[in-house]
């Protein structure tokens, strides 16, 4: 099915199972801890042998030797995986690091071997047996120091839109300030896990994928097996946030080792080794410069950033939505990428908008007060309902842009799709009380504590991808639906649910949802906050033709035919849907592809975070007291899970702005707090009290469905809320985040 | 994790004998630091001696008005105590604000006093660390030192104490009761029991091998209000920055103990004795040979500000 002209009006439209708040169909099974995740898959894989992934001790160098000798004569050891004996691993792929090194390092904790044995516990103590001398090679770890070598990315080619030196120079009132993100850990709670098992040539892994797609296409390249050989399964995923992009050292051991064992071999990467071995979202070193007129107006935005990576991995891609947020005619947009030697950078959770916002948002607040001006205020004036000038963009904030169903160059103006970013502000103004904020920074104590208010803009790109699905009705009436759509906890299973259930005129109950198997349609999966809105169009495809073949079979005219209640009605007829099935079962398959709305319309989602903080006047303890977003961010098909996604960015927001940092050791060349105790995430204690209003809102030119993801959007934003927040409280203003007590200590009010 | 032996010693005695006779071997009681430890190859006992069968789980009366505390009590059950509740409140709310309830449960008054540190290095077996394996170096002199110690270190080891539970036993002027392997037994003043590191850090206390801590001993109640102020960067479940134990009476005289800042928990008495000239005053001379690094030199002025806030805390109780 084609989607290439904007949705008129459709089942979904009628909202009687979408848009309805559905708890999760999967719920009870992950509450009662039956749903089976990955590497617990015991049914696939009986007895299987287990695999302990040994990481590198050195950040750059080479191995000069490794004896594994007594590691291989130890009590229940099978096999020892290493770049010796693994035959060749390609290097392509969404990761650019390789997932085996040797005799080549290329950062801290890249695998070097992998030890198979019968137990888990053989395996590790095993790993710790292998002798391994290095030769440490120089390597750069310092971002600001390998500023120098940075070069533009041609993911993000640069924008200079009028004279911006001029316009900066001569504005009366600017902002020029120098922002720092830390380095990010997804630290999801499953960790990276994988059961591989092969029949014959054919190999199949249980493996916590995002995307099933990517994780076939590279798995299949990186060891040169056909794709067709590969099937992936990932029924249950216990988070991502981007860390799961496709396989990583996990499934490509696994596969290794059960090759080597000729057994089904599990892998799981123990927490420490997560932060090293695998990706994170990369520092960013950003300098904002706004200037405006005294009424408030920008004339200049300038945002550039500077993130380092791996030798052939992307840029963090900070600065690109600060050309569509706001207005303003001179503009200076760049992106800078280093080379650096630590772990490799990649997607997290609202790559780009996350960390930008973080600088944007900040220097926004600035500008307020240089102003005079109220924050929210500030950022109305500003809008824009087009994108202002044309850089050519795509939606470049997304890994997955590569995909080729993005934008390319296009005539200015380029219309936003919907854009109710000015409803979103006022809203929240309204619902939070921002009127009860004073402007003066460390007015408003109370006891220790002193109180801030700060808001921020949020902006996130809303992609679309071409994904399919298949339904089957059955003589019972259910309809199954399969996609290889993944669910990471986000909602997938309930939504794609939704979808086909209104399609078919059903309750949610009558439809089976299979996912995340790279047997069923492709369906892209959870990423980029693409997934929600490929897959139930995908859905609704399938749906479309398998209407089709019911009213067929049932001798109605298609066209007139109406889903409800479980049957098939036209005119005074009534058919039950089961009917159509009584001499078997009916299967259709369909996937939505594109047209170029997506290059006709700028399409994203928008928000406001709110928030207020307390801050010890004493120590300087940062607390939250209360947070609000609200999105708009086309329909809401199910506002419960929708909810819990922006609920859970709001935490990730929190974590950003008050402790999420991985430390880098610039001598070692490695994340150094590379496990939960060092890595401090949100507790419960951290996040008292969170409230979020979806705005009432269809996007006719996304899809059929004219729905959105809402993901990411929840976390973007959120952070520089807090720091304006805080800022508010102590008038003291930290731009290197995290902002932790010791940053602002020294400027706190005298005590006694 | 290195294959280990494991038995249940049923006396004191027993069990210290059973560790003092294996090279190799450590007493096993909630293992909530040592298993994790184990599992990381950090700790590789060869032989565990479990000391939860020894009837140490009582908390009694002394004859001299004090309280003896088993050494396998859990946090949970010490904290909630009556008699410590009202007589030893800083006791009560160092625990508390320790790890988590599920932790807490678990973990014994003898393993909570030798936890061990958590400078990251040490956690890292590929960084030279020299309480890890003595000799290696120290990979957090020069690296990231945050959360470590800006006094007390030495040029070999930089690491905290980490706990909370000790820092307010320190104020009390606990006493560590043990019996050693020949079954004699000693009583160590808590000020005495942790060491500082100097050229030896791997040795975190004064314990011989083999010998078993049979209880704590809480002196008679001193009374005043009792303060635990623990900072951290995240709301619970994270270890202090810096924390302040503190009893204040109401002359505004009291004592202090600060954790998080040395390699065991910290008190001056020169210090306590300018308790009524406040925090500034205090600090000053407990932090007088303070070498912080850059990473970690807020703890001080922290210090002094979380010491304000428990003095003015108790001023207004
Ligand atoms: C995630 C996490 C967070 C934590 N947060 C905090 C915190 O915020 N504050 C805090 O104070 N602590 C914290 N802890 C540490 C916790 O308090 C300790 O792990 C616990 O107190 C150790 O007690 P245990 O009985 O489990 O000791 P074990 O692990 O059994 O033993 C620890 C050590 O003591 C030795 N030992 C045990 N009993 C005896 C004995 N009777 N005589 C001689 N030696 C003995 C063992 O051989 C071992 O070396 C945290 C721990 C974890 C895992
Ligand atoms: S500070 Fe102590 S524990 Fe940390 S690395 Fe140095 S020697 Fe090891």
């Amino acid at each position: 099915m084609k989607f290439d002209t904007p949705a008129g009006t459709n089942p979904i439209d009628q909202e009687k199972v979408v848009g309805k708040p559905h708890p999760r169909i999967e719920g009870p099974l992950k509450t009662t801890g039956r749903a089976v995740y990955s590497y617990e898959n015991h049914e696939a894989a009986p007895d299987a042998a287990y695999g302990y992934v040994v990481g590198s001790a050195i950040a750059k160098g080479r191995i000069s030797s490794m004896d594994v000798r007594e590691a291989k004569a130890a009590p229940g050891v099978l096999a020892i995986v290493t770049a010796d004996n693994a035959g060749p691993i390609k290097k392509q792929g969404f990761y650019v690091a390789k997932p085996l090194a040797g005799p080549e390092i290329e950062h801290y904790h890249q695998a070097i071997a992998l030890v198979v044995a019968e137990t888990f516990e053989q395996a590790r103590h095993a790993a710790s047996l292998i002798r391994v001398d290095y030769a440490r090679g120089q390597g750069a770890f310092d971002l600001a120091a390998a500023r120098g070598g940075a070069k533009p990315h041609r993911r993000r080619p640069d924008i200079r839109i009028g004279d911006f030196d001029k316009a900066f120079s001569s504005a009366p009132v600017k902002v020029d300030a120098t922002y720092t993100t830390p380095d990010h850990s997804h630290m999801m709670l499953e960790p990276h896990a994988t059961i591989a098992r092969w029949d014959g040539d054919q190999l199949t892994i249980w493996s916590a994928q995002q995307i099933i797609g990517w994780a076939r296409r590279d798995l299949g390249n990186k060891l040169s097996i056909p794709q067709d050989k590969i099937r992936i399964v990932a029924t249950y995923i216990g988070g991502g946030f981007g860390g799961k992009g496709s396989v990583c050292s996990d499934a490509i051991l696994a596969a290794l080792g059960a090759r080597a064992v000729g057994r089904a071999v599990k892998v799981a990467l123990p927490r420490p080794l997560m932060p090293n071995n695998t990706s994170h979202r990369p520092a960013t070193i950003q300098r904002v410069r706004l200037a405006a007129g005294r009424d408030g107006k920008l004339v200049a935005v300038g945002h550039e950033t500077l993130s380092g990576n791996l030798p052939g991995g992307g840029p963090e891609i900070a600065a690109a939505q600060t050309q569509l947020l706001y207005a303003g005619a001179n503009r200076l947009n760049l992106t800078r990428l280093a080379t650096l030697d630590l772990p490799e950078g990649n997607a997290m959770r609202a790559p780009g908008e996350a960390s930008g916002l973080m600088a944007l948002e900040i220097a926004m607040d600035e500008l307020a007060e240089k102003l005079g001006m109220d924050p929210v205020e500030l950022r109305i004036l500003n809008d824009t309902q087009v994108v202002p000038g044309d850089p050519g963009r795509g939606s470049p904030t997304d890994p997955q842009s590569a995909s080729g169903n993005q934008g390319k160059a296009e005539e200015a103006p380029l219309p936003f799709s919907i854009r109710q970013f000015i409803p979103c502000l006022r809203t929240g103004a309204e619902r939070f009380g921002w009127k009860q904020r004073s402007p003066k920074p460390g007015s408003r104590r109370e006891g220790r504590w002193l109180i801030g208010m700060g808001m921020a803009s949020a902006i996130r790109g809303a992609p679309i991808m071409p994904a399919g699905g298949r339904v089957t009705l059955d003589a019972k009436g259910i309809v199954t639906v399969e996609s290889n759509m993944t669910d990471m906890g986000t909602g997938s299973y309930t939504i794609i649910g939704q979808t086909v259930a209104e399609m078919m005129g059903l309750p949610l109950d009558r439809v089976v949802v299979k996912l995340a198997d790279s047997d069923f349609p492709e369906a892209f999966g959870g990423g980029g906050q693409g997934g929600a809105a490929s897959a139930t169009a995908g859905a609704y495809a399938a749906c479309m033709k398998l209407r089709e073949a019911v009213a067929t079979k049932l001798g109605f005219n298609s066209a007139d035919a109406k889903f409800v209640g479980g049957e098939v009605r036209a005119g005074n007829r009534r058919a039950p849907l089961a009917q159509a099935a009584k001499d078997g079962a009916i299967t259709a398959e369909d996937k939505m592809e594109y047209g170029d709305l997506s290059k006709r319309f700028e399409q994203q989602t928008f928000g406001a975070h709110f928030c207020e903080v307390a801050v010890d006047a004493y120590t300087g303890e940062i607390r939250i007291r209360r947070m609000l977003a609200v999105c708009a961010a086309g329909r809401i098909l199910n506002p419960i899970t929708a909810r819990s996604q922006v609920i859970g960015g709001m935490v990730g927001g929190a974590g950003a702005a008050l402790m999420e940092e991985l430390a880098v050791d610039k001598r070692f060349g490695f994340f150094v707090n590379h496990d939960l105790a060092g890595y401090e995430v949100p507790v419960h204690a951290d996040i008292p009290h969170q409230e979020v209003i979806f705005l009432e809102e269809t996007d006719p030119t996304m899809s059929p469905v004219k729905a959105k993801g809402v993901g990411e959007l929840g976390i973007s934003g959120v952070a520089p809320a807090i720091a304006n927040a805080v800022y508010n409280a102590t008038g003291v203003r930290v731009r290197e985040y995290p902002i932790t007590l010791d940053k602002h200590l020294a400027k706190l009010p005298e005590i006694v | 994790m290195k294959p280990f032996t494991y038995e249940r010693a049923k006396t004191p005695a027993e069990a210290a004998a059973a560790v003092a006779r294996q090279p190799g071997a450590k007493f096993l009681a909630g293992g909530t630091n040592l298993l994790d430890l184990m599992k990381l190859e950090i700790e590789t006992p060869r032989h565990l001696v479990d000391v939860q069968d020894l009837k140490l789980d009582r908390i009694e009366p002394t004859s001299d008005g004090g309280l003896r505390i088993g050494a396998l009590v859990t946090n949970t059950k010490l904290a909630a105590d009556t008699r410590v509740r009202r007589d030893y409140g800083v006791l009560t709310r160092a625990i508390v604000a320790g790890a988590s309830g599920q932790l807490r449960n678990k973990a014994t008054t003898a393993g909570n006093l030798l936890q061990r540190t958590r400078c990251p290095y040490f956690y890292d077996p590929n960084m030279p660390c020299n309480k890890r394996k003595p000799g290696s170096g120290c990979a957090a002199i020069g690296g990231y030192s945050r959360q470590l110690a800006v006094i007390g270190s030495s040029d070999h080891c930089i690491a905290t104490y980490p706990g909370d539970m000790a820092v307010a036993m320190r104020v009390l002027d606990a006493t560590v009761e043990t019996v050693k392997a020949d079954g004699t037994t000693r009583a160590i003043p808590i000020a005495d029991f942790h060491r500082l590191p100097g050229d030896t850090p791997h040795l975190d206390n004064n314990l011989e091998a083999g010998e078993l801590i049979t209880a704590v001993t809480l002196p008679r109640p001193i009374g005043g209000t009792h303060h635990y102020e623990k900072v951290r960067d995240r709301a619970s479940y994270a270890f202090a920055l810096v924390s302040v134990a503190a009893i204040i009476q109401k002359d505004g005289s009291g004592r202090v103990a600060f954790g998080g800042v040395a390699h065991k928990p910290w008190r001056v008495e020169a210090a306590d004795d300018v308790m009524t000239q406040g925090a500034a005053a205090v600090t000053a001379k407990a932090f007088a040979d303070a070498r912080p690094t850059d990473d970690n030199a807020f703890k001080i002025p922290l210090a002094t500000r979380a010491l304000a806030a428990t003095i003015a805390e108790g001023r207004s109780a």
